[in-house]
């Protein structure tokens, strides 16, 4: 947002033309529907976390639900993605069961990973889920290779590699972007970098730990064709990423996009008082919320009317209390889970 | 059977799956236009083209994570490091995803990936190239552990983890590359996880791999001139450890010595050693000794270096100890 206007590259200049036709955002009410409940997930994440229903680290994505929802409106079924820890929202709006997404956080033996990843772990293969990862960086390569994968199996499949901007300063990015680059000379790797700027690796500012703070922009290094956006705005992200996905898909050479968005809650669960930034910062940022940005765009085309929003609501909040009961009353995992699955042997 | 080079041994067998499977592609530096270090890869661009045989960048952490999420989508990569010691560039990948991954997906993945190169000590190539990693490899649940010591043991051992669903870090050695040794033809395996007595012996067992196989069984020709009647055992496999053949060996014996090239703090003998006496402190007459390389980072001076590696005298001197004969 700071300097989006000045730094664009080339590639970001064709502007993207937004669809607001009440046809285009008539298939947008039900993404209105898919944030509303990741926002009221993670709500409820961090009140059973505050009441030790939840172990270890809890990474919540609220505020940057335009991001993830915009590129999976764009994905095909069979297409693939990989993401970092902050994970949760991306399983939901694949239609990963919020009970098994819930069950996971709870460790209990109807997780989407039996209760043995947790919250920063979630997978769900069937649905092109590769995984959430919690090194920071960690996952670049895995992206990169099953981009090349997808194209080596002959297939016109797309991998989408989230990450966020703390994973910019990592051997483990760089590395792997630069094989992309040499690899997408033959169109053999047909991925999409999406880095989630939410300003913060945690609490150190992209501005103090990257010399180049145009995150887009060091793509350049590895010959990869590039751009800066607007992150908040569901429809104008669903829009870049369709264009994108396809030229992708077409070409099998890799693209990267920076999502200019806003992390609402802190790090992590335990980050309260976030001493890096100003209760003022957070409040500006919360004017800019992605759902009500997307409420004001479908409530003015009148696809979407106050009471089928209340409607909208209510129906996440029961869906996320089914989701809580459900987790609270499932087993734990069989003891006998403890030496499943490290191999699959021979 | 034919007689092969440990290093043909290695490149027949990836021809071999390549030609069967193919889903089989290797990456590695320089394993293409410049043949392979130490040409295991010899030719192989030119049979299977740039997609299957793919010279990466000097990115140790990108081409074997790389690898691990084609492994993850089902293809059946062999990485080459140059050598081991550079492995450790990618450990995080190693260690935090190719041996995890299933695991913390709940079973959601397979990872059939090999990582092969030489470990272990050369000749003068000094601190930085020339260490013995498997027992830092063998510490982590969800990685197999090979150690060939015969282009026999090259070969049956690398059909099996390439075949494979899971992880194999594949130690070779760089001085056995031009070792020569009888190989059965086609779809000879080796199984993991299934010691080989090497020699059949009475008086005391001498367990070792990789390399130092060759120099125990060179120590256990000279005891038998002195009388003593070794057994050896070659592991072949660190993980998974074949501690059923070792422990029926010693309760034999009544006697073990454990040889490795790497340091001894919190080594392969160390854990051997351990089990052995967990699982056989009874039938023991004398302590394990354990023959081991110098704790210090490698020197660079011949002279040095060879004090720094184990020597048949070594085993020799351990032996005739649990025998009360030093």
């Amino acid at each position: 947002m700071r300097e989006s206007s000045r730094t664009r590259t080339s590639a970001a200049a064709k502007a993207t033309q937004v669809d607001r036709a009440p046809a285009a955002l008539r298939d947008a009410v039900p993404w209105y529907r898919e944030m509303v409940l990741a926002r009221r997930f993670e709500e409820e994440a961090e009140r059973a976390f505050r009441r030790g229903k939840i172990g270890g680290y809890l990474h919540v994505y609220t505020g940057q639900e335009a991001v993830a929802a915009g590129w999976l409106a764009g994905l095909r079924p069979d297409d693939i993605f990989f993401t970092a820890y902050r994970d949760h929202a991306y399983a939901l709006f694949r239609g990963s069961s919020p009970n098994a997404v819930m069950a996971e956080l709870f460790g209990k033996a109807t997780g989407v990973a039996k209760g043995k990843g947790g919250s920063m772990h979630l997978f769900d293969v069937s649905r092109g889920f590769y995984g959430g990862y919690g090194i920071v960086g960690g996952h670049v390569p895995l992206a990169t290779g099953a981009a090349y994968a997808v194209r080596y199996l002959g297939t016109d499949r797309v991998c989408l590699c989230f990450l966020g901007d703390g994973a910019m300063n990592t051997g483990a990015f760089h590395e792997p972007v630069n094989m992309a680059g040499v690899w997408g000379r033959d169109g053999l790797c047909p991925i999409v970098y999406i880095v989630e700027n939410n300003q913060y690796g945690m609490g150190t500012s992209v501005e103090r730990s990257s010399a180049v703070p145009n995150l887009a922009a060091r793509f350049g290094a590895y010959a990869i064709e590039h751009e800066r956006a607007d992150g908040m705005d569901f429809l104008a992200v669903r829009t870049l990423a369709a264009r994108v996905i396809a030229q992708v898909r077409a070409t099998g050479r890799p693209y990267a996009v920076e999502m200019l968005t806003s992390r609402f809650a802190g790090h992590g669960a335990a980050d309260l008082f976030q001493p890096y930034r100003s209760k003022d910062e957070i409040t500006k940022a919360k004017d800019r919320d992605p759902i009500a940005i997307l409420e004001q765009h479908l409530r003015e085309a009148g696809v979407l009317r106050e009471a089928e929003a209340r409607r909208i609501h209510d129906e996440a909040s029961r869906i996320v209390l089914d989701a809580l009961r459900f987790a609270e009353e499932s087993p734990e995992p069989d003891p006998g889970e403890l030496f499943a699955d490290i191999y699959g042997l021979p | 059977m034919a007689e092969l080079t440990y290093r043909d041994a290695l490149r027949t067998t990836l021809i071999e799956e390549m030609d069967r499977d193919p889903a089989v592609l290797l990456l590695g530096e320089d394993i293409g236009v410049y043949q392979g270090t130490f040409r295991v890869t010899a030719d192989l661009l030119d049979r299977y083209g740039p997609r299957r045989v793919i010279d990466t960048p000097i990115s140790e952490l990108g081409f074997v994570g790389a690898a691990v999420g084609m492994a993850m989508l089902g293809l059946r990569p062999v990485v080459e490091v140059m050598t081991w010691n550079f492995s450790l560039l990618a450990l995080d990948q190693i260690v935090n995803n190719a041996a995890k991954v299933r695991y913390f997906s709940g079973g959601q993945v397979d990872v059939p990936l090999v990582i092969r190169g030489p470990n272990g000590a050369g000749v003068q190539l000094s601190a930085q190239h020339s260490q013995s990693l498997e027992a830092t490899y063998s510490h982590f649940p969800g990685l197999f552990v090979a150690t060939p010591a015969t282009p026999a043991e090259a070969k049956g051992l690398l059909r099996t983890a390439i075949r494979g669903k899971d992880p194999v870090v594949f130690l070779e050695n760089a001085a056995l590359y031009g070792m020569k040794g009888d190989v059965p033809d086609a779809e000879f395996v080796i199984p993991f996880g299934r010691a080989e007595v090497a020699r059949p012996g009475a008086d005391v067992t001498i367990v070792a791999y990789s390399r130092m196989l060759h120099v125990a069984m060179n120590a256990a020709d000279r005891l038998a001139g002195d009388g003593v009647d070794v057994e050896v055992i070659n592991l072949r496999t660190l993980r998974p450890l074949d501690m059923e053949t070792v422990v029926a060996s010693v309760r034999r014996t009544h006697r073990a010595v454990v040889v490795q090239e790497q340091w001894k703090p919190f080594g392969t003998a160390a854990e051997i050693a351990a089990s052995i006496y967990e699982q056989a402190f009874d039938d023991l007459d004398a302590p394990v000794e354990r023959v081991t390389g110098a704790d210090v980072p490698m020197p660079y001076a011949r002279n040095l270096e060879l004090l720094a590696i184990p020597h048949e005298d070594d085993i020799v001197r351990a032996v005739k100890k649990t025998l009360n004969r030093a």
